[in-house]
């Protein structure tokens, strides 16, 4: 139980002026602005952007101007800030098909319908620090100019179709369309999830979940603790158009675009009684360019569906409640966090209870053990509780 | 503007409003701030709903093909007006955008009210709707093309059996 403390104005003013110069950090230096954050932290900005569940890439940088670059902290604010707006309505189901793609690869097909192209990507750097980055250089880096453009090899179409089609098509991957009737999805944000929640629910969650601990879930399902064969079966990363249908209209119409990252993940299934052998999947959709979170996420996606599958729940990351319910950074946070404020009241009860026990019952501790009870508290009036086993 | 003339377009279905307010959703502030700022300067019409700041929970498919599933909010601006033509004909233009500008906003509902008024619509498309879309397409062109030279043909090797 938490008991209100009050006092300590002052300290709490100071406090949030020490803040603020920490924040601006060195006066010599130049202040941070929002836009580079936004332009130059990208990705670092669409994490915050994902996990706080909001995408403003403007505000997800001044998030982390204010936090200081904390990363959950940064999150926190976003939360907090959404809670002030009113909700219009919800979107039409973005298509990712017709994503303007800036970054799709397949690991399971080498020539596929539109191609592979690497985009931006750390994959192929060599992790070396890059000394030159230590002064600022006005000179931009080269792009699409005169060196690479040597390689340059046919357009990039304007949509590609989704790599798993042809396999779909031939009932080898299983075929995905709505449920009978195209159900409403729930809502985390509306409804508090219960468990067990239907496939949408969890992926809602995992798509808000904290990075590390997705990713160390979808670790676990490799190294052994549920069973998956995972390949990846698309990755892509591109603009998005979105719709939404105003009151004032009743027709959809565009808003604008919002980048995202797609993972579609396949795995080996043997079938069962009334399933026949085939590829099953795993999805992942997530804001920003988010590779690891999008990969992670159909990760978990797939090893949470084993009950379509008659799969054996041996691990924690089959687990629902337990991976799900402690994958948001916010509630995590919060409830390790609150432990430092102020606890004297509980604390005070808790020392009165050990006293007690210890002054009732010398008799069944070790002769040394009683010893050391010599100061016994007599003065303080012991709260009548039996103890429990 | 003041002398009316036939119009490319002359449609202002749910189709055709679909099609102009895509390209003034995705045409970026400084491309609206030059072709559509001055047109809202001049019919800046009467607010229905003066800009507001709000949330579009955005949804994704399953696999993009399957059950809907709420990915994540994001911020949306939108506001109403209306405005009268020069024929006495009155219109209503929506803005409705990403992100938080009331101006960007602003300037979309001008432009769809006056889309929508049959005297200044030929005019319209040909000053503001085409040379936005002209010049996202080339936004567009541009990222393709830069990206172009990414594209990757990965070749397997035979296995040296000896």
């Amino acid at each position: 139980m938490y008991i209100a403390v009050k006092g300590g104005e002052s300290a709490i003013e100071a406090s949030r002026r020490l803040l603020a110069a920490a924040r601006r950090g060195d006066p010599a230096q130049q202040e941070i602005e929002v836009a580079q954050i936004e332009s130059q932290f990208g990705l670092l900005v669409d994490r915050v952007m994902g996990e706080a569940s909001l995408y403003d890439p403007e505000l997800a940088a001044l998030a982390l101007k204010q936090s200081q670059g904390d990363v959950v902290e940064a999150v926190f604010l976003l939360r907090a800030y959404r809670t002030t707006l009113p909700r219009f309505g919800y979107g039409e189901p973005l298509d990712t098909e017709r994503m303007r793609a800036s970054r799709r690869v397949s690991a399971i097909f080498k020539d596929l319908p539109g191609g592979q192209l690497l985009g931006a990507t750390f994959d192929y750097t060599q992790r070396l620090l890059d000394f030159d980055l230590l002064r600022a250089s006005d000179q931009a880096p080269p792009t699409h100019g005169e060196k690479i453009a040597v390689a340059a090899g046919e357009p990039v179409s304007e949509a590609m179709p989704c790599a798993l089609e042809a396999l779909a098509a031939e009932g080898l991957v299983e075929p995905l369309t709505p449920s009978d009737g195209d159900p409403q999805p729930p809502d985390i944000t509306r409804e508090p999830p219960a468990y067990p929640m239907p496939r949408a629910g969890r992926l809602q969650m995992l798509a808000r979940g904290d990075e590390g601990w997705v990713l160390g879930m979808a670790y676990s399902t490799q190294r052994g603790y549920a069973h998956t064969h995972p390949f990846a079966g698309e990755i892509r990363v591109g603009a998005v158009a979105v719709e939404f249908t105003p009151d004032e209209l009743g027709f959809p119409i565009e808003l604008g675009e919002v980048v995202l990252t797609e993972c579609q993940m396949i795995n080996q299934f043997t079938g069962s009684a009334e399933q026949p052998p085939q590829f099953t999947r795993g999805y992942g959709l997530v804001f920003g360019r988010s590779e690891r979170k999008a990969m992670a996420m159909s990760l978990v996606d797939r090893v949470m569906r084993a009950d379509e599958f008659g799969e054996e729940l041996t691990s924690p990351a089959q687990d629902q409640e337990f991976a799900l319910s402690h994958s948001d950074s916010i509630e995590a946070s919060g409830f390790v966090q609150h432990l430092k404020l102020p606890h004297y009241v509980t604390f005070e009860s808790e020392l009165q209870l050990v006293r007690g026990l210890r002054a009732r019952a010398p008799e069944t501790r070790s002769p040394a053990c009683a010893a050391a009870d010599a100061p016994a508290p007599a003065a303080d009036p012991t709260p009548a509780i039996e103890p429990t086993a | 503007m003041s002398e009316p003339s036939p119009s490319p377009v002359l449609r202002c279905d749910a189709k055709a409003r679909r099609q102009w307010l895509s390209v003034l959703a995705r045409s970026s502030r400084e491309a609206l701030e030059r072709h559509a700022a001055p047109l809202a300067r001049r019919h800046p019409g009467q607010w229905l709903r003066p800009p507001e700041h709000g949330l579009v929970m955005l949804r994704g498919r399953i696999g993009n093909t399957g059950d809907r599933f709420n990915l994540g909010e994001a911020t949306v601006t939108r506001c109403a007006l209306t405005l009268s033509g020069p024929d006495g004909h009155t219109s209503v233009g929506v803005g409705y955008v990403l992100g938080r500008d009331a101006e960007r906003a602003h300037w979309i509902a001008c432009v769809d009210a006056c889309l929508q008024q049959p005297a200044w619509q030929a005019d319209v498309w040909r000053q503001v709707i085409a040379p936005l879309q002209a010049h996202t397409a080339e936004r567009h062109a541009r990222e393709r093309a830069a990206v172009a030279p990414s594209r990757v043909e990965f070749f397997t090797l035979q296995p040296e059996l000896s």
